[in-house]
């Protein structure tokens, strides 16, 4: 094992890191008193902005589950120095069950099947999945399962810290791929759970893997910028390496292809066909100012970042690869957005205070969570047996 | 045929051949070549040492340039393909679409593009390395057959400026070569 100083490797108490928990929470509570007071009357506007703000924040958390399952079930080494980042941002989905609770309480306000299908033919046949009780107890399965496993993982790695027992790692090997099939379940019935369901009548085959793609963008370019905060105050400077940016880079880049690929081909069959029931969601999409949306998204969350994040160069200089991954944060958002609010603001995107309050509120309470798991334990796995390998990750 | 046949110096050998016991020992030695100051020098080994392009102090490839411009230009050709096809030279309505459905012309437009790329990083890759070669003088070296199994080395060539034969057997033996010999032209 190498000789690693433990100064970089811990939060030093007094930062402002060490009081990321206190600093997200006070963002989050204000969010959450600034949603109250503006939700008065517009309550069906802020129900849709929490979800959007839900949406984007949880898919950051279940990105970072995934590569944490990706990283065990493929035995990788080269990501190990990284992969407490990721446990920690997977951590906070037990938070998620909470914030879901506006969610729950307003879903009336959201969908339009929630009180019954009424004389809708097509929602009286899709009424023994789309109904109140039916939709809740699914959301409480998810919110188990996610809980279960990324506590159960996190706990499992803090342990090695401390024992460094290579039987752990076996034992998360062998639990990583079944636990990465019930994600695919999971993970693909919250987006139609959550999302799809806002239009009903409408059904995609692709949707549960458009938001999974939106995910793993989301905890790549998380995960650079994390990375990279943590670098220039000071920590983690020798175990995290120009090759773990090129990495993640690599990894960002790619899955914003493959969002791009699958977008694409959900509108392209859908183009095809022209059946009015499925073309319908995209005519409110191509309605008003949403075209304006629509077409930013082509070309941002798609064709600047495929040329700007291509070049090895870029992804090797951090500050580049942050500046490259906040832009997709960014358009992470503006996807989100695209998905949820057209079903409120028929004529155009309506960005304002509202959006803005919900967002701190969900990302603040995600930061003091982040913040949280990031104090408690050490910034890397420091007993990984593949710890070495990690280390020594350098591309030419 | 010229180009089936290697580039070779004027002199009379072509270059001098060390051979090293480990893919490490090769990577170290590599790596005070290159601060040695040469420049016409090549490594050869039974299998990739990660990492060993930088130890040689080699530039990054130019192939990748190569196959973003084969795969923008056969993806640019294929779009414009399609609509000169459906806009110009024979237009049909396919159930009510435009003529120009830029949408339908995607699929192809990808394809070509990674048929472009493809075929670029094949052929370049090939052109950069002027293959295919018949012959190279380094298959005189009995020892060097071993390349292909478990043998590592580093050849300096004779056109290097730096060259000369006694000075270039004395330094290989100096940062570890196994066993040095002349290669011939």
């Amino acid at each position: 094992m190498p000789d690693l100083n433990q100064a970089g490797l811990t939060i030093t108490p007094g930062t402002w890191l060490y009081r990321l928990p206190w600093i997200g929470l006070g963002i989050g509570l204000a969010g959450m008193a600034g949603s109250a007071v503006l939700a008065q009357g517009h309550l069906q506007e802020f129900l849709h902005a929490w979800l959007v703000a839900f949406l984007f924040f949880l898919s950051i958390a279940l990105g970072g589950l995934f590569f944490v399952l990706v990283l065990f079930a493929t035995k990788a080494g080269w990501g190990v120095s990284i992969r407490r980042l990721a446990e920690n941002a997977m951590a906070t989905l037990p938070i998620f069950a909470l914030l879901f609770l506006p969610i729950a309480w307003g879903a009336g306000q959201l969908f339009s099947w929630w009180e019954g299908p009424g004389e809708d033919a097509l929602l009286a046949l899709k009424e023994p999945y789309l109904n109140a009780g039916f939709f809740l107890a699914r959301a409480a399965a998810y919110f188990i399962v996610w809980s279960a496993i990324a506590l159960w993982f996190a706990s499992r790695s803090a342990r090695q810290d401390d024992s460094g027992q290579h039987s752990i790692t076996r034992r998360l090997q062998a639990a990583s791929g079944p636990c990465l099939i019930l994600y695919a379940f999971t993970v693909t019935f919250a987006s139609i759970d959550w999302i799809m369901a806002l239009d009903p009548h409408w059904y995609s085959t692709m949707f549960g893997v458009y938001f999974f793609s939106g995910c793993l963008v989301g905890i790549f370019a998380f995960l650079v910028l994390v990375m990279g905060i943590l670098q220039e105050a000071g920590y983690v400077g020798q175990v995290i390496h120009k090759g773990h940016y090129h990495n993640l880079g690599m990894l960002l880049y790619a899955f914003m292809v493959f969002w791009a690929y699958i977008a694409f081909s959900q509108y392209f069959l859908i183009w095809y066909a022209n059946i009015p029931e499925e073309t319908i969601w995209y005519l409110h999409r191509m309605h008003g100012t949403w075209s304006n949306l629509s077409l930013i998204l082509a070309v941002g969350h798609f064709g600047v970042p495929f040329f700007f994040l291509m070049s090895r160069v870029i992804k090797e200089k951090p500050r580049l690869l942050m500046a490259g991954a906040a832009w997709m944060l960014l358009m992470h958002l503006a996807d989100i957005y695209w998905l949820v609010m057209p079903n409120v603001y028929a004529h155009g995107p309506h960005f304002g205070i509202l959006d803005v309050a919900a967002l701190a509120a969900v990302g603040g309470v995600f930061m003091g969570a982040f913040g949280w798991a990031l104090r408690r334990r050490a910034l890397i796995p420091v007993k990984d047996p593949r710890l070495p390998e990690s280390l020594q990750l350098d591309h030419a | 045929m010229a180009f089936l046949s290697p580039q070779l110096p004027s002199t009379e050998e072509y270059g001098v051949l060390g051979e090293f016991d480990s893919p490490r020992s090769l990577y170290r030695a590599c790596s005070q070549v290159r601060d040695a100051g040469y420049s016409r020098w090549d490594a050869h080994t039974p299998f990739p040492i990660h990492g060993l392009e930088r130890a040689m102090g080699l530039r990054d490839s130019r192939l990748a340039w190569l196959v973003l411009a084969l795969g923008l230009g056969g993806a640019a050709s294929a779009m414009v393909l399609q609509w000169w096809i459906s806009v110009h030279a024979y237009p049909l309505v396919i159930s009510g679409k435009p003529f120009y459905s830029w949408q339908a012309f995607e699929p192809e437009t990808f394809e070509i593009g990674i048929l472009g790329g493809a075929l670029g990083a094949v052929f370049g890759m090939m052109a950069f390395n002027k293959l295919p070669m018949w012959y190279h003088p380094l298959f005189a070296s009995k020892r060097f057959q071993r390349v292909t199994d478990d043998g590592f080395f580093i050849s300096i060539e004779a056109w290097d400026p730096k060259f000369d034969v006694e000075g270039c057997q004395k330094f290989l033996r100096e940062i570890g070569a196994t066993h040095v010999e002349v290669v011939l032209r």
